[in-house]
């Protein structure tokens, strides 16, 4: 039963005078804006539009400032604001091949058409603090300059070796259905992996780079290579009803990761490389390299691998990855339990109560035992 | 070639060229339309059909880039219907939660249809030229992260 119980208004409209003084901080040190946000915490700007699972820069600036720089926090109110907005339809499929290059690295092949482009990332830095950073320089960073602009089309790793045979082909259902959406219809297991896509695209990048690691620590069983990883834009097309023909939208900066994985093949099937596929918004390796992998072990079940480890099994992996769920529901326990908590107390009253008078009792019989038989 | 052929081609090379400029207005900013608009006597009359609205659009892409559709996630897109006084409907669809950009975008879009002004059409293709020039530098910035790799002399014969 459900006792209703009033109160605490007071209290909460003072908790959002003091959180909002809390965000502020100090207020001799000036206050962040949004377009800072976007331009210089771009990374973290990344992670909440994945998580969040909503591309726009500038909402995702606005949610990480209101959410004083919670990255889980910030993905609930990208969550919240995209229910209260209509859908006016979906986009024509990404083409990831017409991505205007920033990084493209493939761990697999050295030479490969288009080359190795390290684009930018921290990966050849050394993780020494630069203290210079502690105050505003005012200096724009310099640059360097190529004479020639890299090529505009560059082929993607796996489409190589697809083109001896050696990998496991990436070709669309027949009738290229449309695509399952998880925030439309319930999620039934076993899950397609259409399904598993999209719902490890907004999953949580630490709960998936946990789970990537178990895969490579043995948990999993594949040796994965990073065929390739992809930073850049690409344009987004939309074919309105009422125009008839494709549009372009606007482009999206996208990171890609192709990982490459052994198979041994089976009865039916030559031993050949398969693939795992991690896509995210934004500049975000880390999250579709673990993307890629998890991918990969969960496509086991269509391989005739035998599921024996948490990352490869969809169930376990799909209810678990979505960090506004589970910190909603870790996080509820924090909210008045008294009527519950009530019951729990009364019951194990009576149980030390029982237990009490019953060695009470016994002792007594055999206090009575004892005499009898003196 | 017939005479429906002709026209056939003609409305597709008509297709493609608006659809450069609709590319182009998709990636403008509100003040750059703001500032041609203005250079051109500023809004013509027009009735709005579908006011400026924002809301998503779910975005799809295909596992190993080549195969089965998924949905990625959404992205916000602001679209926008007017009809021009000459009856010309101009539409506007961008990423984005820009109002202003939408309405803007779609007059154009109906002026470059309806009126024949090539001082129009070249601010427009100025705009796109720029967007083009700061996509060559990012790609020549790009350029300058490509590894050169050189094989070292090995020890033994």
């Amino acid at each position: 039963m459900y006792v209703a119980v009033k109160g605490g208004e007071a209290a909460i409209l003072a908790t959002h005078d003091l959180v909002a003084e809390m965000r502020r901080g100090d207020p001799a040190i000036p206050e962040l804006t949004t377009g800072q946000i976007r331009e210089q915490m771009s990374l973290a700007v990344s992670r909440v539009m994945n998580e969040g699972s909503l591309a726009d820069t500038d909402l995702a600036a606005l949610a990480l400032k209101q959410a004083q720089g919670d990255a889980i926090e910030a993905a609930f109110l990208m969550r919240a604001y995209r229910t209260t907005l209509p859908r006016l339809g979906s986009t024509v499929p990404l083409d990831t091949g017409a991505m205007a290059i920033r990084r493209r690295v493939s761990a697999t092949y050295k030479d490969l058409p288009g080359g190795q482009v390290l684009g930018p990332t921290y990966d050849y830095t050394h993780r020494l603090f630069d203290f210079s950073l502690n105050g505003a320089t005012g200096e724009q960073p310099a640059t360097t300059l190529a004479d020639t602009p890299l090529d505009t089309r560059m082929p993607r790793v796996p489409d190589i070796l697809g083109a001896e045979g050696l990998m496991e082909p990436e070709t669309p259902p027949e009738g290229d259905p449309r695509p399952f959406d998880l925030t439309r219809d319930p999620v039934e297991f076993p899950a397609d992996r259409d399904v598993r896509l999209q719902a490890l695209a907004r999953g949580d990048e630490g709960f998936l780079l946990g789970l990537a690691y178990s895969v490579q620590r043995g948990f999993g069983g594949n040796h994965p290579f990073a065929g390739e990883i992809r930073l850049g834009e690409v344009p987004v097309e939309l074919v309105p009803e009422e125009l008839g023909f494709a549009v372009d939208i606007g482009d999206l900066t996208i990171t890609e990761c192709q990982m490459v994985n052994q198979f041994k093949g089976s009865k039916h099937v030559a031993p050949q490389f398969t693939r795992g596929y991690g896509l995210a918004f934004g500049h975000a390796e880390r999250k579709a390299m673990s993307m890629s992998i998890v991918d990969r072990a969960l496509k086991g079940r269509e391989l005739g691998e035998t599921a024996a480890y948490p990352a490869q099994q969809d169930e376990f992996v799909l209810y678990h990855s979505d960090n506004v769920e589970a910190a909603g529901f870790v996080e509820h326990l924090k909210l008045p339990h008294y009527v519950d908590f009530q019951g729990e107390l009364e019951l194990i009253r009576r149980l030390r109560r029982e237990l009490d008078e019953r060695i009470a009792r016994e002792a007594a019989e055999a206090g009575v035992l004892a005499a009898v038989t003196q | 070639m017939d005479v429906s052929d002709k026209t056939e081609a003609a409305d597709h090379s008509r297709q493609s060229e608006r659809k450069s400029w609709m590319a182009v207005l998709a990636r403008s900013r509100h003040d750059e339309l703001d500032e041609i608009v203005a250079r051109f006597g500023g809004l013509p009359a027009h009735d709005v059909l579908k006011p400026a609205e924002t809301g998503t659009v779910m975005v799809e892409a295909r596992a190993g880039g080549t195969g089965r559709r998924f949905n990625l996630g959404e992205a916000t897109m602001t679209r926008c219907v007017v009809r021009l006084t000459d009856g010309t409907l101009g539409f506007a669809y961008a990423l984005g939660t820009d109002r202003r950009k939408a309405l803007l975008s779609a007059v154009i879009d109906g002026l470059l249809q309806s009126t024949d002004s090539p001082k129009l059409r070249e601010a427009i293709v100025a705009l796109g030229r720029r967007q083009a020039e700061a996509r060559q530098l990012a790609l020549r910035k790009a350029a300058a992260t490509k590894v050169d790799f050189f094989t070292l002399v090995r020890g033994h014969d």
